[in-house]
């Protein structure tokens, strides 16, 4: 197995999601499948290559600091399911 | 048992740009509530975030005052949490190549210089902020803050005491201000610290377990969460009792430190490289550049008063712990020569008057301060009454001369005057005067200060004691 189900409830508690003890299985199953298909990659010997983090050579892509204009109060707020017009609003937190 | 206390500070310091880290959305502070995001900050799908050159530029140059590291290559990477404040689900940070590492400053506490390590240097993204209600089920979030440039400050765990912690805190902040890289305001949240603490018995090498405390938004807390913690971790110690791992919260209010109500997780922030910022590659010539436009820094400026002006090391560590205050004390040298007098007025008058403020915000300009000194050294006034000018020059920001003019209060130097004066405090004190001349020679306080009062602190105080010992004298 490359993945436990004690991982996959880990990983499903840091991402807010809630499984059922069927899903659990069912995603376990599977992560374990796509797991193993990618560590085929393990058998190759990568001792002397470098990581690579981005498929472009490109580095340096800076902007200068200059303010351009936001997006309206309305609008920021505009995709928000809850909102008083200044803030969003989420469940209290502390 | 004797305990040794081991400490590592992190320090936040928001980078003074004009616009955020990724997007062009407005830094400023205090605007209302999500009015500077856009599709960028707010983490909106397909959106591309650029870096902002100048945190980068900001960043050689702490790297550069800190006698870093500066890495050729560094790489932004995702640090993933869920928190209401971060829209995006990660704050977009450097993991494993920060932009600067392996630096370090030295510090001094009562006399002792100890150099303390710098572990890192890293850009990272600002979260948003949370409004509570304790009446109202909900939070409110303010995304403007969301995406302002910061750059993380990680030490080693060398300091030793929270005096050190304090005094590590004060140097990196006015190497900060010196470099003009952050504005250094504890109480809007631009420059911030963290501190982990914990105690071990002297000569173990294994650390102890540490706690990490939170919200300290002064030097003085910062030293005070300190200490509180350093005696609470004692206590434990020397009752078998075992220190928790945790992360408290000061509270200034009651001065104790709080366990953090509402338990996160264990961090697993699951860090990756960002795919969507490319990496930042320096060269020789980019830092060279930097390099030049370095300002003179807190140590060399120190260095430079004590030998230039003459100064006390303390005197000088005082003037250059803040640009400002440095900047006001040779601008006042420039009109006024005599430098040690100079540092007496700023750092005991002045300092005192402004109580803790900003020197800059002052309302005595460096020229009026020279004049005012000018005005003492010409006899014209005398040190005490300067005093009281200094006190009036600062509240309606009215020039020496002109309050010498209003109030009457030029020294009297006149010998004749000053005589008349003493001649009849001799004929109306017989008593004093017989006493005196029979040996209580303390007495002639008593006269000097019968003068002062009747010139209402204006007689030249050399010429009163010469004249009124001839006059005793008989």
């Amino acid at each position: 197995m490359k993945i436990s189900q004690q991982e996959v409830e880990h990983v499903a508690h840091l991402a807010r999601l809630h499984l059922s003890r069927e899903e659990l299985q069912t995603m376990t199953g599977q992560l374990d499948t796509i797991l193993s298909y990618v560590a085929k990659l393990d058998e190759l010997d990568t001792r002397d290559v470098e990581p690579t983090t981005h498929a472009l050579s490109v580095t340096n892509a800076f902007r200068e600091d200059a303010v351009k204009p936001s997006l309206t109060q309305r609008e920021a707020l505009a995709n928000a399911p809850q909102h008083n017009e200044e803030s969003f609003m989420v469940p209290r937190v502390l | 048992m004797d305990f040794e206390t081991v400490i590592g500070l992190e320090i936040h310091a928001q980078v003074k740009t004009e616009s955020k880290i990724f997007c062009g959305c407005s830094t400023a502070f205090g605007s209302p509530p999500n009015t500077h995001t856009c599709p960028v900050c707010l983490g909106l799908p397909g959106v591309l975030p650029v870096l902002n050159k100048k945190v980068v530029d900001c960043a050689i140059k702490v790297g550069l005052a800190t006698n870093a590291q500066i890495r050729a290559t560094s790489q932004f990477a995702r640090k993933n949490y869920f928190y209401p404040d971060l829209p995006k689900g990660y704050q977009t940070s450097q993991f494993d190549k920060p932009i600067i590492e392996h630096g370090f400053i030295d510090i001094e506490t009562q006399g002792i210089s100890r150099r303390i390590g710098i572990t890192r240097i890293h850009m990272e993204e600002d979260a948003g902020k949370l409004i509570h209600d304790e009446r109202d089920p909900h939070s409110f979030v303010d995304l403007n803050r969301t995406g302002t440039p910061l750059l993380e400050i990680v030490s080693e765990p060398d300091i030793r005491s929270p005096q050190e912690a304090a005094a590590y805190l004060k140097k990196i902040h006015a190497i900060l201000r010196y470099l003009d890289v952050c504005d250094g305001n504890m109480q809007e949240g631009s420059f911030r610290c963290d501190a982990n603490i914990s105690l071990r018995p002297v000569g173990q090498q294994e650390l102890g377990t540490r706690t990490e405390l939170k919200n300290m938004n002064s030097f003085r807390n910062v030293q005070a969460a300190l200490e509180y913690e350093q005696r609470r971790q004692r206590d434990l110690l020397l009752e078998s009792e075992p220190v928790v791992q945790q992360t408290l919260l000061w509270n200034p209010d009651t001065g104790k430190t709080e366990s953090m109500r509402g338990k996160e997780d264990a961090h697993d922030y699951r860090y990756f490289p960002c795919p969507d910022l490319v990496p930042v590659t320096l060269t020789e010539q980019w830092i060279e550049q930097i390099r030049v436009t370095l300002p003179e820094l807190p140590d060399d400026r120190r260095r430079r008063f004590i030998e230039v002006y003459g100064l006390s090391d303390y005197d000088a560590l005082l003037l250059t712990e803040s640009r400002e205050r440095a900047d006001y004390f040779e601008a006042v040298v420039q009109r006024f020569r005599d430098a040690k007098k100079v540092a007496n007025w700023v750092l005991t008058e002045l300092l005192k008057e402004v109580k803790g403020g900003d020197i800059a915000d002052c309302q005595v300009t460096p020229e009026m301060l020279a004049e005012l000194l000018d005005l003492i050294e010409s006899g014209a006034i005398s040190g005490k009454i300067a005093k009281t000018i200094l006190s009036e020059m600062l509240v309606n920001g009215t020039d020496a001369a002109t309050i010498v003019k209003e109030k009457n209060l030029l020294q009297v130097s006149d010998e004749d005057e000053l005589r008349l004066v003493i001649r009849s405090i001799i004929q109306d004190n017989p008593q004093q005067v017989a006493e005196f001349r029979g040996g209580k020679q303390k007495l002639l306080g008593y006269f000097v200060g019968q003068v002062m009062q009747q010139t209402k602190g204006k007689a030249n105080p050399k010429l009163v004691n010469d004249l009124l010992t001839k006059e005793l004298a008989g």
